[in-house]
């Protein structure tokens, strides 16, 4: 008599909440009741004796997405009035279809009640004192090992897909290649060449032969701007002509 | 007494109503989210009837990879949401055109 009372109990709460979070005018509420729908689930899957998956739920859903999706609800800048639009323009036919899935699937329940007969516990792997928990867990190291190890490359995926999505590029720190630039580079625009007047150790001369250095330097001096200047001047036609 | 049909019809709503709140925020994509949120819960609640009523384990470490695949598929659907905003300004289905599909 309790299970059947706290059976409709919940499953109206999971409804009735359910039916706020597609409802409600504000999307804060909607996660909130979308919170309360499933630690109502979660209730309803303990009385199934399904105690690892209820905590899961809760864990997982209400602790950690419920949360992420507060938190860019409260983040983004929403108009509410124009979300709303469409509403009521939408609601008949979306009644109409909620319905006929309904009557659909609950035909075939009423015609067809599912009655489980047999030897059901032919499968369970371990004996029944054992607790939910230590079933599932054994079952998933065990046989399902390697989904399992799967499903955590999905979650690891999921990860840097999401933090390669919402990664800004404005980050003064962090190195990006420009591939548009690195294209779009000539052999011309790597080298510039600059007029600059050779510079000679005059320490080292001075403490070697202080007579004859001032001749020597000057003359050196004269050299290298020759040298240097035509260079300049062809590199710089160069860029005129393109 | 409370069989599996009971369990079983109130999956079936919660999946109709779901499947109700995609058709009635289809200017909102967070509701739309939330929807397919509810959508995979009601189908979850199939396998863990399925799983206690028939005592299968396997149904419900199914349910475990189900809720392993939501958590990664919202994470990703609330970051591609994130760029749009950030792109769009707005998080309407109808603005999200820019393929012209």
């Amino acid at each position: 008599m309790v299970t059947v009372v706290l059976f409709y109990l919940f499953a109206v709460i999971l409804v009735g909440s359910a039916l706020r979070v597609i409802t409600a005018k504000n999307p804060v509420h909607s996660v909130l009741f979308l919170v309360l729908a499933f630690v109502t689930a979660s209730c309803l899957w303990l009385m199934l004796n399904v105690e690892f998956l209820a905590l899961s739920l809760i864990l997982i859903y209400v602790g950690a997405v419920m949360v992420l999706f507060l938190f860019v609800v409260m983040m983004l800048d929403i108009d509410l009035e124009e979300i709303r639009s469409g509403f009521w323009k939408n609601l008949p036919l979306a009644i109409l279809l909620g319905v006929v899935i309904l009557a659909e699937m609950v035909t075939i329940l009423i015609k067809r009640p599912i009655v489980i007969t047999g030897n059901v516990d032919a499968q369970v792997i371990n004996p029944d004192n054992l607790s939910n928990s230590y079933q599932v867990g054994w079952l998933m190291y065990t046989q399902y090992s390697y989904p399992v190890e799967l499903a955590s490359m999905l979650l690891l995926l999921g990860l840097v897909v999401a933090v390669a999505l919402t990664l800004r590029k404005t980050n003064k720190n962090a190195k990006y290649q420009n591939i548009a630039a690195q294209i779009a580079t000539s052999s011309t625009g790597r080298v510039t060449m600059v007029k600059m007047p050779t510079e000679i150790d005059r320490t080292v001369n001075e403490v070697t032969d202080s007579s004859v250095s001032g001749e020597v330097v000057k003359e050196a001096d004269k050299e290298a701007v020759k040298e240097v200047t035509p260079e300049k001047i062809t590199s710089t036609d160069g860029e005129d002509k393109k | 007494m409370i069989g599996i049909n009971h369990y079983l019809v109130l999956s079936a709503i919660l999946f109709a109503i779901s499947v109700m709140g995609i058709f009635l925020n289809r200017k909102n994509i967070i509701v739309v989210l939330m929807s397919i949120e509810l959508m995979l819960l009601a189908v979850n609640f199939n396998f863990v009837t399925f799983s206690s009523f028939l005592h299968n384990l396997a149904g419900q470490v199914f349910v475990f990879f189900i809720l392993t695949v939501a958590a990664a598929e919202s994470a990703i659907g609330l970051a591609v949401l994130i760029i749009l905003f950030r792109n769009l300004r707005s998080i309407n289905v109808q603005d999200m055109d820019s393929l012209h599909g």
